[in-house]
């Protein structure tokens, strides 16, 4: 039993047929080839499949494709954008995350980054900081020490009015 | 801070990690992020009793076996995981020894449809009794280390000391679960996988099908975090996946879900440690007699190994004028422990480090004095007879940890069972494998140049986070005087690239860096001042290999279990400071500060994210990460429920290398991702102890242990 179910995905609109009740998270990895979103739990709890709907992060694994008809859906491959010259440039916390040793495996990554950018443009949501905005989020390499300072590194630099915060 | 040598290009610095633009925008690709199509996906069918004997196995109705791939037993060509011991099967032979124990294998196309056939597979068993605990089984192996008569030491001395101490078991939680797919091209297999060993899957594929080395071929994909837990347990993963792969003659996946992983993979080792200590009145220690016990599960996979390492840590980094070290492992009916980041040395430094504070409490004496007095020195001898060759450095390390962490008016102003405490411990963590390992692997590395003026590093070595890319590129560039741009890295198949020997032990950076250094080195002599482009144009190709070689004078004796242990050893001083909540006994663990001796450190960005990441595992290992055995196995293997540390419990960490450089490391680096899992759990177990005025001897102290 499937069904069509329309959202935006990394600005563009998308049209799956899916279960209503497939995991948005298999939606993006199977049906949208997307794989940059991961599974690392599939209970909530890692926060691995971090996307971000409708403004908010949101963990993928816990939620059916139905729920997104009509949002805006963003994944980390969303996250770049184009240059003046056709190359593709990365986004600020990208970026900080490479140069200040943010992600090693990187399993972790595409969420954590998902999670940051949504408290970057919404730092009120969490207003216990960078630690709690990333509570969601399971690192088991990093210990979070440089994950925070990429987060804060990004935010300097935003501030600093750096082009891209988006 | 961290002195680098100003004549370096790349040594020293902190250049970016190679695979981080893939890793940060979710090109990197993971196993499971493959596609395949027309693959099977596949499910392992486990015992649900930890002892016993299979009676009968039932394929329940309304499920269409025939559209099934279904391997038992006797689809196995040799029954055998390939490891230390021919002991462990592929499937289970009829006698179940351990819970989750694998019994048979299926596939299907539709992954929906292998979850339903799973639960219509009903296995009755014959039960027995199971061993669940350390002593009552059988002794898998025994070391004994004897130095100096011990008891005469004991008779001399002042005071005797005895307590007994126990670490609990640690589940890896990489965040990225095991998985393999198989697919068979003619007679050869191809294997890509979440690993750190691709030489072992070799080997395991290799014996239990009966074929050439040159029909396997493994592929490492990026690879979502090992600590030890994807070094020998992706042997299984990957047979299954053959195995499955061989009977349909189709691509299989077999990719676990967390509850499986938690459930049936390799952990670290739980360990029993009775601990005896003499010592002098003026506090000089005189005699230790160690005896070190863990559980190692129901096969031996690599228990001996871990038993030796933590029975080689066990003298700690203080000098012993008498000591008896006694290791035993146990068989018993737990699925079995494996690898896991420090591999037996955290937790025979658990109980040396928390016995050293209780002595020096029981003398009144500072931890920090009493340990200035007990130092080890250059020139002072192991327990195994190891004389150690340079000067530890550790008074000036001690000092420099106690100024950061302001050790001495903290202790001065929280009282004893204030809520607040802070606790110290530290220790040593020798580099490499044990003993005369290192000359048994006979690892090898090769560097390659190209027509288009690039080379390639060759090395069996994997990436997983730890770095292996970056820091292999720094090193062969700066020895070959290239631009690091021109140094690559490849993804691993093991078709293209010698046996570098296994990723593990810390010796990644430190010892096959040392030989991409040393093939680098050579390749530089023989262009002899031309260009890569030139050389292979002349010459029609350009290759440099190398192989390890001892360092001269470093003798062991497997036999007397006597001699240099570990060509080097690094170095680590450990503050913990911790708050204890009054009402629900809650730990925080509020600071780990350190001074670290890894030697050279080739990129500190990446060094800080080792140690800091190990810190935290420790952390957690001593607070938090209990696992709960029922019956056999692990209950809480959940993320729900098994607690590793997150963003808002995470300690701060105040870090400060203080390096001395080995000159038998590459460019003077030691080991580095292991010893930092070491030493956090005594510092923290004695800060709570402080705290709440307690003598804790157990880990995790969760707070329901601290309360009962
Ligand atoms: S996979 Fe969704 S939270 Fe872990
Ligand atoms: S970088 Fe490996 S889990 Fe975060």
């Amino acid at each position: 039993m499937t069904t069509n179910i329309t959202f935006q995905l990394n600005g563009r609109e998308k049209t799956v047929q899916a279960h209503p009740m497939a995991r948005l998270l298999d939606v993006l990895r199977q049906d949208c080839s997307l794989t940059g979103t991961k599974e690392g739990c599939g209970e909530g709890e890692c926060g691995a499949c971090t996307v971000i709907i409708d403004g908010r992060a949101v963990m993928s694994c816990m939620v059916p494709v139905c729920q997104v008809h009509g949002s805006k859906v963003e994944s980390i491959e969303g996250l770049e954008s184009m240059g003046a010259d056709g190359q593709t440039c990365l986004h600020l916390i990208q970026e900080a995350f490479i140069k200040c040793g943010g992600a090693q495996c990187g399993i972790c990554t595409p969420g954590m980054i998902m999670a940051a950018v949504a408290y970057l443009r919404q730092p009120e949501s969490a207003p216990g900081g960078v630690a709690e905005a990333l509570e969601g989020n399971l690192c088991r390499c990093t210990g979070y020490t440089r994950i925070f300072e990429s987060v804060k590194t990004a935010i300097d630099r935003m501030k600093t009015g750096a082009n891209q915060s988006r | 801070m961290t002195p680098s040598n100003p004549t370096y290009q790349y040594v020293g610095k902190s250049v970016l990690r190679n695979e981080g633009r893939n890793k940060v925008t979710g090109r990197a690709v993971y196993v499971d992020d493959i596609a395949t199509p027309g693959a099977l996906y596949a499910k392992t069918i486990r015992s649900t009793v930890a002892c016993g004997r299979i009676k009968d196995i039932q394929f329940g109705p309304g499920i269409p076996w025939d559209e099934f791939t279904v391997v038992d037993v006797r689809d196995i060509p040799h029954n055998v995981v390939e490891l230390i011991k021919a002991d462990q099967p592929v499937l289970c032979d009829g006698v179940v020894r351990h819970r989750e124990e694998p019994i048979l294998l299926i596939a299907h196309p539709d992954k929906g449809m292998v979850e339903n056939a799973a639960r219509e597979i009903k296995i009755t068993y014959e039960v027995e009794p199971a061993i669940l605990e350390i002593g009552p089984g059988a002794v898998q192996t025994e070391y004994l280390i004897v130095e100096g008569d011990v008891d005469a030491a004991f008779a001399s001395s002042d005071i005797v000391f005895e307590e007994t101490y126990q670490t609990g078991s640690q589940e890896h939680v990489y965040i990225e679960p095991n998985g393999f797919i198989a697919e068979w091209q003619g007679d050869r297999i191809v294997l890509h996988g979440s690993l750190q060993c691709p030489y072992y899957v070799v080997k395991a594929v290799k014996m239990c099908f009966g074929i050439e080395e040159k029909q396997v071929e493994v592929i490492q994909e990026t690879t979502g975090g090992g600590f030890g837990g994807k070094e020998e347990f992706p042997n299984v993963v990957a047979l299954h996946a053959a195995l499955l792969a061989k009977k349909s003659g189709k691509p299989v996946r077999l990719i676990y879900d967390r509850q499986e992983d938690m459930a049936c993979s390799t952990k670290r080792h739980p360990s029993v440690s009775r601990v005896k200590i003499g010592v002098s009145r003026d506090g000089v220690l005189k005699a230790l007699d160690f005896d070190f016990q863990i559980d190692a599960g129901a096969y031996v996979t690599l228990s001996p190994v871990v038993l030796s390492r933590g029975v080689l840590h066990a003298g700690g980094c203080y000098r012993w004028p008498a000591a008896r070290i006694r290791g035993r492992s146990f068989t018993t009916n737990s699925p079995p422990y494996g690898a896991f980041r420090g591999f037996g040395a955290p937790q025979s430094l658990f109980a040396t480090e928390c016995a050293i504070n209780a002595v020096a409490d029981r003398l009144g004496m500072d931890p920090a004095e009493f340990r200035r007095k007990n130092f080890l020195h250059k020139g002072d001898k192991m327990p195994t007879g190891q004389v150690l060759d340079v000067e530890p450095n550790l008074d000036a390390m001690l000092d420099r940890v106690i100024a950061m962490s302001g050790w001495a008016e903290k202790r001065a102003s929280m009282k004893k069972g204030s809520g607040r405490g802070v606790g110290l411990a530290t220790i040593l963590h020798g580099t490499g494998f044990t003993g005369s390992g290192e000359v048994y692997l006979q690892s090898r590395v090769a560097l390659a140049g190209r027509a288009d003026g690039k080379v390639d590093i060759l090395v069996g070595s994997t990436e997983i986070g730890q770095g292996t890319e970056t820091i292999f590129r720094q090193i062969a560039a700066e020895a070959l005087r290239l631009p690091m741009e021109q140094v690559e890295f490849h993804k691993i198949r093991t078709s293209a690239v010698p046996n570098s020997g296994p990723t593990v032990a810390s010796r990644t950076c430190s010892v096959v860096g040392r030989l991409v250094q040393r093939a680098a080195e050579q390749m530089f002599e023989k262009l002899d001042g031309k260009s890569v482009a030139e050389y292979v144009k002349a010459n029609g190709s350009l290759r440099t290999e190398t192989q390890f070689e001892p360092r001269p004078g470093l003798k062991w004796d497997d036999a007397t279990y006597k001699g240099s242990a570990y060509g080097a050893y690094s170095w680590m001083c450990n503050v913990a400071e911790v708050q204890v909540d009054p009402v629900t006994a809650t730990p925080k663990v509020e600071t780990i500060f350190a001074t670290v001796d890894i030697g050279t450190l080739i990129n500190p960005t990446l060094a800080y994210g080792q140690v800091e990441g190990g810190v935290a595992q420790a952390v957690g290992w001593a607070t938090s990460e209990k696992v709960t055995l029922r019956d056999g196995v692990m209950a809480n293997c959940q993320m729900t429920n098994y607690i590793i540390p997150t963003s808002v419990d995470a300690p701060d960490i105040q870090l400060e290398f203080m390096p001395t450089p080995d000159p038998f490391g590459a460019f003077g680096a030691k080991g580095v991702g292991e010893m930092p899992m070491d030493g956090p759990a005594p510092a923290v177990t004695a800060a709570i102890g402080h705290a709440i005025n307690k003598t804790i001897s157990a880990i995790p102290a969760t707070p329901e242990d601290l309360i009962s």
